[in-house]
């Protein structure tokens, strides 16, 4: 046991840095996606309404396993984004990811938008602010304040389904678990408990973190 | 009052951790008996051969060639084959084989679920620790497979700037990273399959693991003549049958199985049969698991 976290110990962490990389640009990815999403589906537009409708329903219905093995072995035979393979499958995992978490994001806010009293939105309106300005100034901080607990459990989830990556040989954390469940037959669950620890500390920080800054910035009406 | 109710609510989550731990250990201990050697009047493979005539074997599902399932739940390949051979040779008439995969072959045959593993199985000396090996039956070596009309690959080095695709977890890919590092463009998918398709697609141009798995796909019928193994080697894999630790009396049966095998030409026609890109081998010698490589 000690010397499985003497050896393996370096490439645990590599492991979980890349976990935390894949993460993290997708979190971002979804957060961007998910906020333009969220503007279509209560935009005035009745066709951007349908295609921010279109697009939530089919990739929060479709399993993610199915979404990052068509990004990497489907998406990933038509288009390179990278010549060395780990690279290009990096950022195709992250595409996948960022994809199916905006569905998450989109309807989250889209509930924080309708915390928001009617009031506001037409107040807005009759001091001359158009649809973008009212949303961009008046609507969105306001709904984004609303949701900022409902967002944590959404980023725990990216977290998580970043073990998904692996699939298309993205060296993160669940890779290298399964990896070392092949030459370490003898401590099979010791491992899975030492992962299973380890992306408790990855999560729970952010559990907490998320849950301090909901009640900091909660909108008192 | 703060600290102390986060502190409580820590211990309850280690509680509460280390309850769905042991929960997971007698579950599977209790699943274990049920098909374990417990009705078995020996601790040995060779006895519970000899007087129960049935024997749990672990052997791969997955790989064409050697152990693979068809969708019926019939198994076929040189493993299965060698397998059915020892497992007659002890005795018994009765076999079940039970789908086992590399991370878990070991707890199988430490909990009884399985009487031996013959799955494509390398003898390496951390495994020894866990598992007695009896064989060796067969030495693979780490090949290149690509695709039938590549003139490019001939021997390990050409693979330098290429796209490489290998399984994760297998040692072969783990060598292709020590000798060449970030020279080799070298991508490690979940399944040699994924590999596979990834070759005749075009994304990659050469795979790369035992002979014995290339040869395998190699050999499938939807594969025949697309693919090509290029018959450069780089490594020697023993692969030998595992047993449950401790079990002198049941690795010296299946030795002798596995002699009666080599001599008769089962073995060879059994490699014939199922990896026919291979079958110019010729017989390991039992009970030599330390063969050095020479180019």
């Amino acid at each position: 046991m000690g010397d499985f976290v003497s050896s393996e110990g370096h490439t645990i962490l590599l492991a979980f840095w890349m976990t935390l990389k894949v993460s993290a640009l997708s979190a971002a990815g979804a957060l961007v996606l998910g906020t333009v999403l969220a503007a279509m589906r209560v935009a005035p537009l009745p066709v951007l309404r349908t295609v921010g409708t279109f697009y939530v329903n089919i990739l929060r219905n479709t399993p993610l396993t199915l979404i990052i093995l068509f990004c990497g072995l489907g998406l990933g035979s038509i288009i390179t984004v990278a010549e060395v393979q780990t690279t290009n499958y990096f950022w195709l995992a992250v595409l996948g990811l960022t994809a199916y978490t905006a569905a998450f994001v989109c309807e989250v806010l889209r509930a924080g938008v309708n915390t928001v009293p009617f009031g506001q939105a037409e107040a807005a309106r009759s001091i001359g602010l158009n649809f973008t300005q009212t949303l961009r100034i008046v609507v969105l901080p306001q709904a984004f304040r609303a949701v900022i607990a409902p967002l944590g459990s959404v980023l725990i989830a990216l977290i998580k389904n970043t073990t998904i990556a692996a699939a298309i040989g993205v060296p993160e954390a669940f890779y290298t678990m399964r990896n070392q469940l092949q030459s370490h037959g003898d401590i099979v669950i010791p491992i899975f408990a030492g992962y299973a620890l380890f992306f408790v500390v990855l999560t729970l920080p952010v559990g907490l973190f998320f849950g301090w800054l909901a009640k900091r910035w909660t909108v008192a009406r | 009052m703060r600290s102390s109710r986060m502190a409580a609510a820590a211990g309850a989550v280690a509680a509460a951790l280390a309850l769905v731990l042991s929960a997971c250990g007698s579950d599977s201990s209790t699943t274990g008996s049920g098909t374990s050697t417990s009705t078995s009047s020996g601790n040995s493979i060779a006895d519970k051969a000899k007087n129960d005539k049935a024997l749990n074997i672990g052997v791969k599902p997955d790989q064409p060639g050697l152990g693979l399932q068809s969708s019926s739940g019939q198994y076929s390949g040189f493993d299965v084959d060698v397998a059915n051979y020892v497992a007659n040779k002890l005795g018994a008439t009765k076999i079940n084989f039970v789908p086992t995969l590399s991370a878990n072959r070991e707890a199988f045959l430490q909990q009884g679920k399985v009487d031996m593993v013959v799955a494509t199985y390398s003898i390496t000396p951390e495994r020894q620790k866990v598992v007695s090996f009896a064989g060796p039956y067969y030495v693979a070596h780490q090949d290149i497979l690509v695709r039938a009309d590549n003139t490019s690959i001939k021997q390990a080095d050409d693979l330098k700037g290429k796209k490489v695709c290998s399984g994760q977890g297998s040692a072969s890919g783990d060598r292709i990273e020590e000798l060449y590092g970030s020279q080799v463009n070298l991508i490690r998918l979940p399944g040699y399959g994924d590999c596979v398709n990834q070759l005749l697609g075009g994304q990659v141009e050469a795979v790369t693991t035992d002979n014995t798995i290339l040869a395998g796909f190699a050999a499938q019928p939807q594969n025949q003549g697309k693919l090509k193994v290029v018959g450069t080697f780089f490594s020697n894999e023993i692969y030998g049958i595992g047993l449950k630790k401790g079990d002198t009396k049941g690795v010296t049966a299946v030795d002798g199985a596995l002699r009666a095998m080599f001599q008769d030409g089962q073995w060879r026609a059994a490699l014939t049969k199922n990896l026919p890109q291979v079958s110019s081998e010729t017989p390991p010698v039992i009970g030599k698991f330390d063969i050095p490589f020479q180019q």
